[in-house]
């Protein structure tokens, strides 16, 4: 590889449920991160989007709608779709232009207007598509895999729904100083555990909402970044699906692989999504100094910790407790941006708002809800169908 | 006219009620031994395995509880409630040891989140998902073997 790749500039929109077009939030993003990064829309040489499914055309090639939207400039032009993870793998065709040489600065951006209540699969009747089918033939919402996790710790590691809830308060409390955030009020563990229980144990305070945003990052190779003085590189963009066969129930599917024929892989998916970023960084998890993880709900940011090796399998319910991965706390502290518990999540803005939210750290910009010293941090995610994202940033 | 009784639209072939009671339908790789559900019908999804035959296998009737949860609020379409107003549901995964496998499925009728805890045995049964005005569309579901109320 020719250097490191550096984000030059992050941009991203406040989170809310505003019903704007989709590409209204990409271009407010994208234009704050071009601002941030000092560079004009006339000198992007590449642009890769992460598409949105629930916004018609104009959304699977979100990379040329918000291209158009800033105004056609002839950059060269990429749309991704991975669910959730859309954006690590829109970050990921950018950062490989760069370190091919292709282009010096690329634009990445991701966008979405979501609809209210749950989010449903596309309309129509399509019993060939298995995210159709878990909504006909069982009624299984993203809420229903999240609680089947949240159970599983319960009955294994002797989790408690105040285990999760203390998830909820530590998140609203750093999503509290966040003015990007939809949440800002801070909320008690009796609040969490008094909101009507959507897929039990989890109530509707441990689930995340969806959300309309925009997202931006600018990244640039290191021979520009040094003409501009960007101080945080990119050390790992970890995109890796699953290894066959993956034991664990994951969203939209109706069973696991076999492991009857052969045998599990060392590493479960999610562990082998930080573990890939961990060997390209040539960095481990004592080298942190926060995450970003996406808590869909507040039992899944505790399997996050142990994905991400901060702790031991069942160890997350004490770093929680103890107040370890919470601002001032004495661990890494995860989502000081207040998580998804706070933005509810805008799907394939999601995955650029953890790096921007890593970059504001790094470079001590992140007010109220900064990171003392952060010198190392990590995203992690994943999208539906073996879509994993994980990114790791250093100054 | 009594309804005709028809596999939920989208399972057709994924369940069968005849022999020696109901089962859930796989396919086993003549080449590898894995086993899929659903069906995998062209190629072995295993790395390592080119194989492309396949038999159709009946998975295990009974298994153990890996998880569960219950559905509070009315799924959106395309789930159909199988009554107005919606009446919450259980739904559990269960693993299936010969074929080293959790498979999901709702809990049967009757059935909730106190009939159920990780470990328990649940067995297959084939029950309705909903009717319309043709038919009773049906499903597999889970049903506590020990008669719940643990
Ligand atoms: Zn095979």
């Amino acid at each position: 590889m020719s250097g490191d790749v550096f984000v030059l500039g992050v941009g991203m929109t406040p989170w809310g449920k505003w019903g704007r077009n989709f590409a209204e939030y990409g271009v407010e993003a994208a234009r704050e991160a071009l601002s941030d990064a000092g560079v004009a829309w006339r000198d992007i040489q590449f642009v890769a989007g992460g598409e949105t499914v629930r916004n018609g055309y104009p959304g699977y090639v979100a990379g040329a709608t918000v291209a158009q939207a800033l105004g056609w400039n002839g950059a060269r032009v990429s749309s991704s779709y991975a669910a959730c993870a859309s954006g690590a793998t829109a970050l990921a065709a950018a950062r490989a232009q760069i370190l091919a040489g292709f282009c010096d600065v690329a634009l990445v951006v991701g966008a979405d207007t979501t609809p209210k209540g749950f989010l449903a699969p596309t309309s129509g009747e399509r019993p060939d598509d298995p995210d159709w089918l878990r909504f006909r033939l069982l009624g299984a919402t993203n809420p229903t895999y999240f609680a089947l996790y949240a159970r599983r710790r319960m009955d294994l590691y002797g989790a408690t729904p105040s285990d999760f809830a203390r998830v909820k308060v530590k998140n609203s409390r750093h999503g509290a100083e966040n003015p990007r955030a939809r949440y800002r009020k801070a909320v008690t563990d009796e609040e969490v555990l008094a909101s009507p229980v959507v897929a039990d144990p989890l109530h509707l305070l441990d689930i995340c909402a969806t959300s309309d945003g925009g997202a931006a990052v600018v990244l640039c190779s290191e021979a520009y970044a040094r003409r501009t003085g960007a101080q945080v590189r990119v050390r790992a963009v970890s995109t890796v699906t699953p290894q066959f066969p993956n034991t664990v129930i994951e969203m939209p599917n109706f069973a696991t692989d076999s492991a009857a024929a052969l045998a599990p892989p060392t590493l479960s998916f999610r562990d082998s999504i930080a573990a890939a970023a961990y060997e390209e960084a040539g960095l481990g998890p004592e080298d942190l100094s926060l995450a970003e993880v996406y808590d869909l709900s507040t039992a899944l940011e505790l399997d996050w910790y142990e994905n991400i090796g901060l702790c031991k399998a069942g160890e997350a319910e004490r770093l929680a407790r103890d107040g370890d991965t919470a601002l001032g706390g004495r661990g890494v502290t995860v989502n000081p941006s207040g998580g998804l518990a706070c933005f509810g999540e805008a799907v394939p803005a999601q995955a650029l708002a953890q790096v921007c939210e890593v970059t504001w750290q790094l470079r001590g910009q992140a007010g109220a809800r900064q990171v003392a010293d952060a010198r190392v941090g990590i995203t992690a995610n994943q999208g539906l169908f073996g879509h994993g994202s994980s990114v790791i940033l250093s100054r | 006219m009594p309804k005709t009784r028809i596999p939920a639209v989208g399972s057709e072939g994924w369940f069968t009620e005849d022999g020696e009671g109901p089962a859930l339908l796989g396919t086993r790789c003549t080449t590898c031994g894995t086993v899929f559900f659903p069906k995998a019908g062209f190629f072995c999804r295993n790395p390592d395995c080119d194989g492309s035959d396949f038999e159709e296998v009946r998975l295990s009737r009974r298994g153990t509880v890996w998880s569960y949860t219950d559905a509070r609020y009315q799924p959106p379409p395309p789930f159909v409630s199988a009554s107005d107003p919606y009446q919450p549901f259980a739904i559990a995964a269960v693993q299936l040891a010969d074929e080293n496998m959790v498979v999901l499925g709702q809990v049967a009728s009757g059935f909730g989140l106190d009939d159920l805890r990780v470990g328990a045995e649940v067995e297959l049964v084939v029950e309705p998902l909903f009717e319309d005005d043709e038919s009773v569309q049906v499903i597999w579901k889970w049903k506590p073997t020990d008669g719940g109320r643990r």
